[in-house]
């Protein structure tokens, strides 16, 4: 980690909270990462954990009774709660991009894939429509489109599911941005596909310097593709470093659980390791660390105090009890 | 393998033709060609499961993974081939013999919310069948649901709420207690596991594993998953566009795959072992079952494809002990070889 360049995207202790009838739900409590140019940073979790809530606040894409209450987005060293309306228009879709998990839910339905990419192009930048066409058929020609001319006329419910995935990618990469925030962008797909997506994703940012965060629950995945994880556990970051670091040396009982659960290693007709329990309801939240009802090295301290990050060589996490690393 | 044979599938197709709508019906009354669009969901599979093994269906969507289980099952008769069971033939048994059959076979579902009836408390749901077909008596039909959700891990005091009351992992427990409750032997799991988080999968993983040491049950597990399969099954069959294209003792598969689609699926797994990797992927997208490619249906895909892969399907032969492969390369190469 190179920490003498400027981070592309810098969190500082993020809060999104929803206000809800029922009650507060600190949905993201106290998030901080970096991300600097051409790095990959795998943000793991379950559902309920606020990753995807994460990804959203970054882009101010949370619709009340949510509001990020607390800390800061720094974009290029810009704090992003700073800028009007218009100059975050003119950072979304051009230096940020976003990639859901639903291309169906990016794509208008009703418009050819040509004007939805021509518009995009137009709208950050002043060129001829001649030239947005002919960028948007390149951009889909990089992401590994066969025959792109052909596929401009096309509307996206006559293109496949991988095809549409890939559109919804080129779409965020028209203006070649700073920062792409992929949330779990080849969840639905096919292995095969899968592959082919992130395939052209890694090859992307390695080329052009972008930097992406990429939300998934999939341990896997983000193993093959990410520099650099933070796990994430009831709205708060558990545990952060290297991917290789965490991987093979989890230092937070939830980590080494998440780790044991996943059922892509060699020893087969064993039983997984489970971790006990469920996720806490986001509503009532446990006192102390949320981890502590399923944790099976929790104390007194564990249920009455939250622990702070602690840090040091390049990994942080929360938790009085770390784990020696020793994997299951 | 001595252990006697639960279910055999022998050439079992199943096809869905869509009917000409009334503007094609008049075009071909004016005299265009007008052609009946037919899906070979399953074509021509054969398939044998032996009593308390775990056999998994691997393929990607559309591969007929699905549609194979339900015919399996009994869902959806077969459009030819037969299924011998231990009592007959699956379509010929009448009576009280399909009656059992339908029993012993039950099924598993991907979405628990949508399989499950959202108007009825799970003591109902769990009950109602075994009620239905005399296996507890109405006074004993409480404590008899009280076992089964002992059993499948939910707390029995939750027995009169509702499937919306429950986290996704519990309802698979009531998905799965429901199918439990009429004492099945075969239990076919489509996807069932694929919608939730990994930890919860582990914990559903897990209570499979037990009920099958404990209850001596067989299963088809049928997943996109690959590390799952590989986890949980004693044998592994690939399927692509509607044909099996390898089967084989699941370490063998893992260890020496031979077909060259089996290679490729093997090598997109995401692994936990496999760090900042280069993705490769396996050109090009699946073919559209309406109009499969001719020959072997992964040529278009496949790197070593040859002319003779155009036009003739190649059949499953034996290339290694108990393992199958379908591919051309595989005809001319010695046993244990790879092409």
């Amino acid at each position: 980690m190179t920490s003498t360049t400027t981070p592309t995207l810098s969190v500082r202790n993020l809060r999104t909270w929803f206000h809800t009838q029922a009650g507060l739900v600190r949905a993201v409590d106290d998030v901080s990462f970096d991300v600097h140019p051409g790095e990959i940073l795998g943000l793991v979790g379950e559902s309920g954990s606020g990753k995807s809530i994460t990804g959203f606040s970054i882009l101010g894409l949370i619709d009340p009774p949510g509001r990020i209450d607390g800390g800061q987005i720094l974009f290029k060293g810009t704090d992003l709660a700073t800028l009007s309306k218009e100059e975050l228009r003119q950072l979304r879709g051009n230096r940020i991009a976003m990639v859901f998990q639903d291309p169906m839910m990016t794509l208008n339905p009703v418009f050819r894939i040509e004007s939805q990419m021509v518009e995009t192009v137009l709208s950050h930048e002043r060129c001829s429509r001649k030239a947005a066409w002919n960028r948007a058929r390149d951009t889909l020609a990089a992401v590994g489109i066969p025959s792109p001319a052909e596929r401009m006329k096309a509307y996206p419910h006559q293109l496949s599911g991988g095809m549409r995935q890939r559109v919804a990618i080129a779409i965020a990469m028209l203006h070649k941005p700073d920062l792409i925030i992929a949330d779990e962008p080849t969840t639905a797909l096919d292995v095969t596909i899968q592959a082919q997506i992130l395939a052209e994703m890694q090859k992307l940012c390695a080329e052009t310097g972008t930097a992406m965060v990429w939300v998934s629950h999939d341990l896997a995945v983000v193993a093959g593709l990410a520099d650099r994880v933070c796990v994430m556990y009831a709205g708060r970051v558990v545990e952060a470093g290297e991917t290789d670091d965490i991987l093979d040396h989890p230092r937070h009982p939830y980590t080494v659980g998440l780790i044991g659960s996943v059922p892509s290693n060699d020893r087969s007709g064993d039983r997984l390791y489970q971790i006990p329990g469920m996720a806490p309801s986001p509503l009532a939240l446990p006192q102390g660390c949320a981890f502590s009802p399923r944790c099976e090295h929790a104390s007194e301290r564990c249920r009455a105090e939250q622990p702070p990050i602690d840090t040091g060589g390049g990994r942080s996490y929360r938790c009085f009890h770390p784990q020696t690393g020793a994997l299951l | 393998m001595s252990t006697p044979i639960l279910m055999q599938a022998n050439q079992v197709s199943r096809l869905f033709v869509k009917r000409p709508d009334y503007a094609e019906r008049l075009a071909g009354l004016l005299g265009a060609k007008v052609a009946s669009h037919t899906v070979h969901a399953v074509d021509r599979v054969d398939l044998t499961i032996h009593q308390g093994e775990v056999v998994g269906l691997v393929g990607e969507s559309g591969c007929g993974k699905s549609t194979l289980g339900r015919v399996l099952a009994g869902i959806l008769p077969a459009s030819s081939g037969t299924i011998q069971t231990p009592a007959g033939e699956l379509a010929s048994l009448t009576g009280h013999a399909a009656h059992a059959q339908r029993m012993a076979t039950q099924m598993i579902f991907q979405d628990p919310m949508s399989s499950l009836n959202p108007r009825k408390r799970v003591r109902d749901i769990i009950g109602e069948a075994p009620l239905a077909h005399g296996i507890v008596a109405r006074r004993d039909c409480e404590d008899y649901v009280v076992e089964v959700m002992r059993r499948v891990g939910l707390d029995p005091d939750f027995r009169n709420r509702f499937p919306h009351q429950f986290s996704g992992g519990q309802r698979q427990r009531v998905g799965i207690g429901r199918a439990l409750a009429v004492k099945p032997k075969f239990l076919i799991c489509d996807e069932s596991i694929a919608a939730l988080d990994v930890s919860i999968q582990a914990q559903i993983l897990n209570l499979f594993m037990d009920l099958r040491h404990d209850l001596g049950l067989t299963y088809l597990f049928i997943s996109h998953d690959l590390g799952v399969v590989q986890r949980i099954s004693d044998r592994t069959v690939i399927m692509y566009l509607g044909r099996i294209v390898e089967s084989g003792p699941t370490a063998e598969i893992f260890k020496a795959p031979r077909h060259p689609y089996t290679q490729a699926l093997l090598d997109e797994v995401p692994r936990l072992s496999n760090r900042k990797r280069r993705f490769h992927a396996i050109k090009g997208e699946i073919p559209s079952p309406l109009n499969p490619p001719a020959g072997c249906h992964f040529h278009p895909r496949c790197p070593h494809a040859m002319e003779r892969c155009k036009t003739e399907q190649p059949l499953l032969r034996e290339v290694g002990a108990g393992q199958l492969a379908a591919c051309h390369l595989l005809d001319n190469a010695p046993r244990g070889a790879n092409p």
